[in-house]
């Protein structure tokens, strides 16, 4: 362990960029909030909060894919990832802060609001509707608020103690049963991790706070659709930090070998997310069910047929061209304009899942869209910056590390 | 027939392997190859060997898979042969797709495969020549190829300085040619047998 920059500085440039960025949404916000959300036409004020809410599970999405990536990792016992791995750590913790604006946001539609524009079960047409009374049992504000409270509290809670236990690495070098049981904890906890992230992020969570927009439809591609999404854009923003930190010349140890393996992940997951895009497509295309077909009415045949196809392009063929040889992933601009592009992306997608179901006629994309998401990207670079800085780049003393400064793909 | 003179040396351990290549190369001698018990990571960088491009040729049988499914599909379906399928139109991409994608992948494999074995000359009754029956087993195996210039005593020395503890001389076929391996031949002497 020659002499490494293993301390984080926030450079004052970039500090001044995440806080023009949170200025400039803030405006945003209020001026949306004026223009908008208080305004008495109910369409107008859906719009409102449908674009907070998309935003806010979005950006929760992609930082909670971080404790994702860690926790797999750790599963499958890989070493690779050690090199950078504070990179996910310190963006998973923006599930602490992201989680519950999503929270409030989300009960102020359900329990203040009792939007119903957005979530069409609130409404008392519902309890007369033969399929959405069916449905009633889960789509009901209780279950709603109880679940929502438990799945981002679960996340952040275990999402924690991986990280105090990644702090134990800093203490001083483990011997062989320290680090054995070093190991099986981290082990411990990722298994639940997982298993929670399966229970919410892979299944339950989407359908309640996405797919239950078209509470009458549903796919049972759905939830994994959206897994895929966040956790492409999730890859996409540990690269991008990856990226920004070498070229600040910290991260000594990782270098070309460590970043393909994090553009091996952004491609195959872009084909992974196109399959399942296929796959809720095609089925339904065929099939030609009036009940299923609905949601796409609008994606496919009216307004949003631009941004749907656009998706496609951004998420699907750029990925798959360029992201396909050797030598572009190992390429740090290359794999830079394609982590933007690919955030971009998967915004864009969960823009068209929630605003392609609120305001069917007519595409909203605009100032209000960019102003939010440029909050949240200010925030993500403030308090990530924040949070490396607290603790040192390298888990110096982690059982693994070696495995990652000698990996070769 | 290209019969070729080998001074062919033998290591017991990839760490002994490597600063060997290295060593061999910058004294000027050609390496002929490196056969290795199972496949040597860095080892191609070391030998300053080019990157393979067979993944150039998949791309391109794969590309070949998806025209010929999509041509193949869309002419018999919508010009030669039109059928209704659940009133869809007669040019139905969505349907189309998983059979253009698994053609994709089915020219794909199977073209390198076969490719890679004409890269390897590997098919049946092919045969090569083995330098040490044990490359199979646990011995690292480099062959250097003798020039007219080459002073196969020095060679030897040499590689007996870089670690090599059997070296022999060889005169091999390069090519391949026709013929089986005799099912009589023992490749390895069974040390067990002499024994008992």
């Amino acid at each position: 362990m020659a002499s490494i920059r293993e301390q984080f500085e926030m450079p004052s440039k970039t500090r001044t960029w995440s806080l023009a960025l949170i200025i400039a949404g803030a405006v945003a916000l209020v001026l949306g909030f004026i223009t908008k959300g208080m305004s008495s036409d109910e369409h107008e004020k859906a719009l409102f909060w449908g674009t907070l809410m998309y935003n806010s599970i979005y950006f929760t999405l992609i930082c909670n894919a971080s404790m994702f990536f860690i926790c797999a990792t750790t599963l499958a016992m890989g070493g690779w990832q050690m090199a950078f791995r504070r990179i996910p750590e310190a963006i998973s913790t923006m599930v602490k802060i992201f989680g519950p604006i999503t929270f409030v946001i989300l009960i102020y539609i359900v329990f203040i609001d009792h939007n119903h524009q957005i979530y069409h079960w609130l409404s008392d047409e519902a309890k007369t509707d033969p399929i959405l009374k069916g449905k009633l049992g889960f789509l009901n504000p209780t279950f709603f608020i109880v679940w929502t409270t438990l799945a981002i509290g679960l996340w952040i809670l275990l999402g924690m103690r991986m990280r105090k236990l990644s702090s134990e690495c800093d203490e001083g070098p483990m011997d062989n049963e320290q680090g054995k049981s070093f190991i099986w904890r981290n082990t411990v906890t990722a298994s639940l991790f997982i298993v929670w992230f399966a229970l919410t992020v892979a299944s339950t969570v989407p359908w309640l706070w996405l797919m239950s927009i078209d509470a009458h439809w549903y796919s049972t591609m759905y939830s994994w659709y959206t897994f895929a999404s966040s956790f492409v854009s999730g890859m996409s923003l540990i690269a991008l930090w990856v990226i920004y930190l070498k070229n600040k010349g910290y991260l000594e140890y990782t270098n070309d070998e460590h970043l393909h393996d994090i553009g091996k992940f952004m491609f195959a997951f872009s084909i992974f997310w196109t399959y399942l895009w296929f796959s809720q497509y095609m089925l339904i295309w065929y099939g030609n069910i009036s009940e299923e077909t609905i949601y796409f009415k609008s994606r496919v045949q009216g307004a949003y047929k631009g941004i749907f196809f656009l998706n496609l392009i951004i998420n699907f063929i750029c990925p798959l061209l360029i992201l396909m040889k050797r030598n572009s992933k190992r390429n740090y601009t290359l794999v830079t304009f394609m982590a933007v592009l690919i955030v971009f992306g998967h915004w864009v997608d969960f823009y068209q899942m929630v605003m392609g179901s609120v305001s069917k006629d007519e595409v909203t994309l605009g100032w209000l869209d960019f102003g939010i998401a440029a909050l949240y990207i200010g925030l993500i670079i403030f308090f990530v910056g924040k949070e490396l800085a607290k603790k040192p780049l390298l888990a110096k003393h982690h059982p693994f590390l070696k495995e990652s400064i000698i990996h070769h793909t | 027939m290209n019969v070729k003179k080998f001074v062919v040396g033998c290591f017991n351990d990839e760490s002994v392997l490597f600063p060997a290549v290295k060593k061999v190369r910058t004294a000027g001698y050609k390496i002929h190859d490196v056969y290795t018990p199972y496949p040597v990571h860095g080892l191609d960088h070391a030998m300053g060997l080019r990157e393979t491009s067979l993944h150039t040729a998949g791309f391109i049988y794969a590309i070949t898979g998806t025209c010929t499914a999509l041509g193949g599909i869309s002419w018999i379906l919508t010009s030669d042969w039109p059928l209704n399928f659940g009133g869809k139109p007669h040019f139905s991409l969505p349907a189309w797709i998983p059979i253009i994608f698994e053609l994709t992948v089915l020219f794909s494999a199977v073209g390198m495969v076969l490719t890679f074995c004409y890269l390897c000359r590997l098919a049946p009754f092919l045969k090569k020549h083995h330098f040490h029956p044990r490359a199979t087993d646990d011995y690292f195996v480099m062959a250097i190829e003798c020039t007219a210039k080459t002073n196969v005593d020095d060679l030897k020395a040499f590689l007996q300085n870089a670690g090599a503890f059997e070296i022999d001389v060889q005169n091999a076929e390069t090519g391949w040619w026709l013929g089986t391996y005799d099912k009589e031949q023992q490749l390895i002497k069974d040390s067990a047998v002499e024994i008992a």
